[in-house]
């Protein structure tokens, strides 16, 4: 295969990344900014299951290489391969990559939320979620508190 | 190696992707806030399924119930707090993050050419660490699920950190938002909503229904697919529809914003306490294998989960389940704890009423 067949994933990652990157740099609007970087943030966990995937694999929940469904799927395969790269006849694909997501996920949403309640704050202090109008904002209050003696 | 079922299978993860991207860039495009935060559900949800053709079954749970679900509904509550509708468009504004962005892309691209090949199962990622898992799990920790044994018991201070995190993300939005002091005003008309009785009937039948398979998810967890973060999120959920159906204040005369808290702290005392209890048996932090001392260990029964060969793994299972279930107290009350801050609240020109 081509090198884009074979690291169209990560192509693909790559792009779904440089989004999430223009998103936040390039919006002046704090919630836009947000989801930009969750955008960024699921582009790393794709490129960590990309790396995890296993030609042939399955999910990584034992079966026994005897039972009907593990035949089943070793048949579709070469089984010089499933000798070399199986494990008691059955290919899985690597579980600590979907580990280490599964747990960014939730960890994600929480700090998102974090995130998005300073911008709720933001909007309550400055009436806007502007970044420039938050900037105008915030330097008509500092001249103001330079003029009060 | 490649059968029919290889390519079909890199086919429909191309297609995916590729509806990802057009995801993506339609979300940068739109000046919407509201299309924007619908189309990241779209989004959640694609790559769910791209997860599944993945083999990330545990993953691909998470991101539908989390992305599809829980961010949406946090992103639409702060759209609604924040009044943020839609955002200028100046395209001037956009070149110097255009190139930079480009920039970056690029320098990635010519990186990733160097990386081992798409599903390449001799990888150094798959072929030693990975596989050591994969390996040793059936010796070492006796689940199934091989995610997991990773997760709960290899990994088992790691995801205690993620708890502490969650935890910790929980408390911030808490104190940056309040514990929902919106409920305590009288209910507006529309929150009574005696025009959505199609809603309410087929909320009273689902609920009851969402909190069942978070339990079947934390139960099964360590069989199929499945465990406290999935389930914790999936039994916030019912919480958050119970919310959204029938008002804030009743759902939180039903789980009040102090019992929610107070479980996830317990959820975070659970998960260390089992990593002490460890300890004081002679082993060492979260060392399943020393959970019981050999006199607890004698008196269970030798074929308690109905094979007597799985005896020498009590301490692994028990582990695991218990730091399973304070996964999940901490996660579903951090969840509440987060949507009844944003929903909780008070608008500004709300609290004259």
């Amino acid at each position: 295969m081509s090198l884009l067949g074979t690291h169209f994933n990560y192509v693909a990652v790559v792009v779904l990344m440089m989004i999430g990157l223009f998103i936040v740099f390039s919006s002046r609007n704090l919630i836009k900014r947000m989801i930009g970087l969750a955008i960024f943030q699921t582009s790393t966990g794709l490129f960590y299951i990309s790396l995890g995937k296993v030609a042939g694999g399955t999910a990584a929940i034992r079966l026994d290489g005897t039972s009907p469904e593990a035949r089943a799927l070793a048949a579709t395969l070469d089984p010089a391969y499933v000798a070399q790269h199986g494990v008691e006849g059955v290919v899985y694909s690597n579980p600590l990559p979907h580990v280490l997501i599964l747990t960014a996920i939730v960890v994600g949403v929480a700090t998102l939320a974090v995130g998005l309640a300073i911008a709720v704050r933001i909007r309550e202090a400055y009436g806007t979620i502007e970044a420039d109008e938050i900037n105008a904002v915030a330097r008509v209050d500092a001249a103001g508190a330079e003029a009060a003696p | 190696m490649t059968g029919f079922a290889v390519e079909a299978n890199f086919a429909l993860n191309i297609a995916l992707l590729l509806m990802l991207l057009v995801c993506g860039v339609a979300i940068a495009r739109t000046r919407s806030l509201m299309a924007a935060i619908l189309l990241m559900s779209v989004y959640s949800l694609v790559s769910a399924v791209w997860l599944v053709v993945m083999d990330a079954a545990d993953v691909a749970f998470t991101e539908a119930v989390v992305g599809a679900g829980v961010s949406t509904i946090v992103l639409l509550g702060a759209t609604l707090l924040a009044r943020g509708q839609t955002e200028r468009h100046d395209w001037r504004t956009q070149i110097v993050p255009g190139i930079a962005a480009i920039g970056v892309g690029v320098l990635l691209v010519y990186a990733a050419t160097g990386l081992p090949g798409f599903g390449d199962a001799a990888s150094p990622a798959n072929a030693h660490v990975g596989r050591a898992y994969l390996e040793q799990t059936a010796q070492d920790i006796g689940v199934p699920n091989m995610v997991t044994a990773v997760l709960a018991s290899y990994r088992g201070f790691d995801t205690l950190g993620e708890a502490v995190v969650i935890f910790a993300a929980g408390i911030g939005v808490a104190l940056l938002l309040g514990f929902g002091p919106r409920a305590q005003l009288a209910p507006l008309p529309e929150d009574l909503g005696d025009h959505h009785v199609v809603l309410r009937v087929v909320a009273k039948l689902l609920i009851p229904l969402i909190v069942l398979y978070a339990f079947y998810v934390q139960f099964h967890g360590d069989i199929g697919a499945g465990g406290g973060f999935q389930a914790g999120v999936i039994l916030a959920v019912a919480v958050i529809l119970h919310a959204l159906v029938f008002g804030l204040r009743e759902t939180m005369a039903a789980v009040p914003a102090k019992a929610a808290r107070t479980i996830a702290a317990l959820g975070i005392l659970l998960y260390a306490g089992v990593g002490v209890v460890c300890i004081v048996n002679g082993g060492g932090f979260l060392d399943y294998d020393r959970l019981f001392s050999p006199r607890v260990e004698a008196m269970i029964p030798a074929n308690l989960l109905g094979d007597p060969g799985q005896a020498h793994h009590w301490g692994q299972h028990f582990g695991i389940f218990f730091i399973e279930l304070g996964v999940l107290l901490t996660v579903a009350a951090t969840m509440v704890t987060i949507f009844y801050g944003f929903a909780g609240r008070v608008l500004d020109g709300e609290a004259k009423r």
